[in-house]
């Protein structure tokens, strides 16, 4: 299981690569396992958000990187995501575990319903709409007549499940298992359909949406389902994010996280589900590193690595990745049999 | 024996790293007129591109003797080379007057400028009348007419003409034509012309090059490809 | 009747920073084919400059121009230094830029001036125009400052050598370069010319919503929503996009619970909708991607 999920992962490599990687999966699985154990519970916390922002990201990854098409406005569906989550806790008495399905599917609806006239929207102009879509979210959500449910500008609050089933695991413990989990299995279901035929036609969508659309493929159903499916994978970590955090408040959803989403899914690279994780991790850490280096220019040297990447290393880290490893497994695959070169 | 205007020798262009053009050598006589013959994908258009500086090219080109190797198309048309494109490259939303206007905007002799706007609508009476009409309202010989003279608002010495008959009705191409003779006998204008209907282009050039995926197959004097027949029969179909 | 007279005149002063922006939308979308998401940043940056140098003492008119020309060589370097290198880049590269650009101005901005509101100055007063009040002098202000600079704007593109060589690079950039125009250089004038547009704009719209680093976001959102009404490929358009939607801004607000809050959202309908209704806007022309 582990071996096909690490080749699923790596298809399309070489063997230098899927070695490195199937090495590298190991080597994660481990410290996955074993980190709330060691680590502080801030510490927990901190990994349980990189986690979600990576969940996130895949959402956004799946629409920009295998189909193409862009967002600047998934703050929004982070938004719906995490607003469902915390109004059906605080208001509706609903066990949080529930909330995370239905803030999918809530957004799995929204998406494709924005999607929809979005379709006649190709590359900029769309990410323009997504643009706007971000802007107005935050104010939809200060909206008068909906405060009784929203709690207008001052939120929501909500409070950390504890471990069920009595298990020896603090709040933060148990959430953090109970994100890998979740993460776990959108992951494998992003691979899947990635790999499936499906896939294979958004990829086609986004390489030549004109020869897609001569091939038979529904180009306007697919690209309505892939914005739904994005928001879905968003609006699930945005559920997440409310239960972990345990607050919602509008001016926590602005176009600044969309930036941030953006950011991690080039940092981790286009296209790349594994860089999601690196993207979630870059987002969650970097800001803090970049306030070391000044504080209140936090988003300028932000700024400067996403320029710093694009021009030096459009691939993201995940492309590094595929550098290293395939160097690395040749290195191992020379010491194993030496004289022989791949 | 003039000394050629324009000179390539080892002409090699290359479209990103597939190669298309194989040590091409090529020259226009000063004040002649040349014909660069080939089937379609040949690498005509190519070709003039290459002399332009719009594709990646390695060899030596010379213009007038001085090296113009590796110089962008910008720095090549201040040096009075004009080259109409293939599909006329006409500025749709711009009017017919515009249109020349722009032709001459490498030009600073204003004076000169308002002279061959006079000259340029001597030749082609119909663009003076649709002067202040959208040049895309034109029809397909009028744009073509319309490129001519906008190239010619440069005062080139020198005119690469890619497929000037391309789309357009016999009548209109016989006229057009017959302004290219004019341009080459009074204003002494070199030309450096493809085209795929090789009679026409026999007819008006002195000098003829056939190429054939890249590489150069035959040159000589147009009157002897004219009447070589089984020249005619293999290589230009008729 | 005064009511709706009194909002319909305070949108079209609003319209008129919709305008500019919208302008300076327009003028970038045709030189790259796609939308500066930074134009409100680099907007307000200009503010903040502006507003740096009246601290120092320097005259409102001075630090005005002084402002403009800063904001224009800006332009042109922040074009030739970021964007003219990822020409050829897909599209998500430009996208990537134009993000890291907000961030990093927006940030700056902070970091340099803090977050708190600041006043900035009017050189129109604030006193009642027109006798009833119907519209501030500021606002008389901002509507003329707007139509002066769009009539030079008009008069230096339909009537100068340079102004047709910035079209046809827009236009056609293949032809005009076979004509030997520079087009880099045109686009870099074209980056030039929209921050100068921007910083006008900003410094117009900060006596009224007041100075600091996230004023413009809104503003912004409204100058796109103006300029996809108008037409991407019509400056004019561009222009009257602008006023239209100030105006539909100042009455919605009149509208209870609508109004005042959802301005956002209802720039994101007008987009949205446009977009796909007529995407070439009302005076635009509808650009067919030829198979």
């Amino acid at each position: 299981m582990k071996q096909d999920l690490a080749d699923k992962l790596a298809v399309g490599t070489t063997r230098d690569q899927r070695l490195g990687a199937r090495a590298l999966f190991l080597l994660s699985l481990v410290v996955i396992v074993g980190l709330p154990f060691v680590a502080k519970n801030f510490l927990i916390f901190q990994i349980t958000m990189a986690v979600i922002y990576a969940i996130a990201i895949l959402g956004l990854n799946l629409l920009t990187g295998f189909n193409g098409q862009f967002s600047l406005g998934h703050s929004a569906f982070f938004a719906i995501g995490a607003y469902t989550a915390a109004i059906l806790m605080e208001h509706a008495d609903v066990a949080y575990y529930w909330t995370v399905p239905v803030a999918g599917l809530i957004c799995l609806i929204t998406g494709f319903a924005f999607g929809l006239p979005a379709l006649r929207l190709e590359g900029i102009y769309l990410a323009l709409a997504t643009f706007a879509l971000a802007y107005a979210m935050p104010q939809l959500l200060k909206w008068t007549p909906l405060e009784p449910w929203t709690g207008g500008v001052q939120g929501v609050v909500i409070i950390k499940p504890d471990a069920p089933f009595g298990l020896p695991l603090n709040p933060d413990q148990w959430l953090y298992f109970f994100t890998v989990a979740i993460a776990a299995v959108m992951y494998l279901c992003a691979v899947n359909l990635v790999r499936s035929r499906t896939g294979r036609a958004l990829v086609a969508i986004r390489d030549n949406p004109i020869a897609a659309s001569a091939m038979g493929i529904n180009t306007a159903l697919y690209k309505s389902l892939t914005f739904g499916v994005s928001a879905l994978y968003t609006g699930v970590a945005g559920a997440l994010g409310a239960i972990a955090v345990q607050f919602v408040a509008p001016d926590s959803f602005t176009f600044g996280l969309s930036i941030n989403l953006f950011v991690g899914l080039v940092v981790g690279g286009v296209g790349s589900i594994p860089g999601t994780l690196v993207g979630g991790l870059f987002i969650l850490f970097v800001p803090n590193v970049a306030e070391e280096i000044s504080k209140g220019l936090a988003g300028a040297v932000g700024g400067i690595i996403l320029i710093a990447v694009i021009y030096l290393m459009p691939t993201g880290a995940a492309g590094l990745v595929r550098l290293i490893a395939s160097r690395f497994a040749r290195v191992i695959g020379v010491l194993i049999k030496p004289g022989s070169q791949r | 024996m003039s000394a050629p205007l324009l000179e390539a020798r080892g002409l090699c262009a290359f479209y990103g790293a597939t190669q298309v053009l194989f040590r091409l050598d090529l020259s226009v006589v000063a004040g002649g007129v040349t014909a660069l013959l080939g089937a379609n994908g040949a690498g005509k258009t190519t070709t003039l591109r290459a002399l332009c500086g719009m594709v990646r090219t390695t060899g030596d080109i010379r213009l007038g003797g001085q090296p113009i190797m590796g110089r962008p198309i910008e720095d090549i048309v201040r040096l009075k080379v004009a080259h109409v494109p293939q599909g006329r490259g006409t500025f749709v939303r711009q009017t017919v007057a515009e249109n020349l206007q722009i032709g001459a905007m490498s030009r600073r002799d204003h004076a000169a400028i308002a002279t061959d706007l006079e000259r340029v609508y001597g030749y082609f009476p119909r663009l003076f009348e649709r002067r202040r009409q959208q040049a895309g309202t034109l029809s397909g010989g009028e744009q073509q007419m319309l490129a001519v003279g906008r190239a010619l608002m440069l005062r080139p010495t020198l005119m690469l003409l890619d497929e000037p008959s391309f789309g357009l009705a016999p009548r209109i191409v016989a006229e057009l034509f017959e302004i290219f003779r004019r341009l080459n006998r009074d204003e002494k204008v070199s030309m450096l012309i493809v085209e795929q209907n090789a009679a026409l282009a026999l007819d008006l050039a002195d000098e003829a090059y056939l190429i054939e995926t890249g590489r150069m197959v035959m040159t000589g004097a147009a009157a002897t490809l004219r009447n070589n027949d089984s020249i005619r029969r293999s290589y230009l179909g008729y | 009747m005064e009511l709706i007279l009194h909002q319909v005149l305070a949108g079209l002063a609003t319209g008129a920073i919709y305008a500019c922006l919208a302008l300076a939308v327009v003028m970038i979308y045709q030189a790259i084919d796609g939308f500066n998401f930074a134009q409100g940043e680099m907007a307000m940056f200009s503010t903040f400059i502006a507003w740096q140098l009246i601290q120092w003492g320097v005259p409102y008119w001075a630090a005005f121009f002084a402002t403009l020309v800063v904001s224009f060589m800006a332009g042109i370097i922040i074009e030739r230094a970021l964007f003219a290198p990822i020409h050829n880049a897909p599209v998500l590269s430009h996208v990537v830029v134009f993000i890291a650009m907000f961030a990093i101005l927006n940030s700056l901005a902070g970091f340099i001036w803090d977050y708190n509101v600041k006043t900035f100055p009017t050189p129109f007063g604030s006193r009642p125009l027109l006798g009833n009040g119907l519209i501030s002098s500021h606002d008389g202000g901002m509507i003329g400052v707007t139509v002066i600079m769009l009539v030079l704007l008009y008069l230096f593109f339909r009537h100068t050598r340079i102004g047709l060589a910035m079209r046809a690079a827009a236009a056609n950039p293949e032809s005009a370069r076979l004509a030997g125009i520079r087009v880099a250089w045109m686009i870099a004038l074209g980056w030039g010319m929209a921050a100068g547009i921007g910083a006008v704009a900003g410094m117009l719209i900060a006596p009224v919503v007041f100075l600091e680093p996230n004023m413009m976001a809104s503003v912004l959102l409204y100058g796109f929503a103006a300029a996809v009404l108008g037409g991407l490929t019509s400056p004019g358009g561009a222009v009257l996009g602008g006023f239209i939607v100030g105006v539909i801004e100042n009455l919605a607000g009149t509208i209870p619970y609508v109004g005042g809050e959802l301005k956002l959202t209802i720039a994101l309908v007008i987009i949205v909708a446009v977009l796909v209704v007529r995407p070439g806007g009302l005076l635009g022309q509808r650009i067919v991607n030829r198979v």
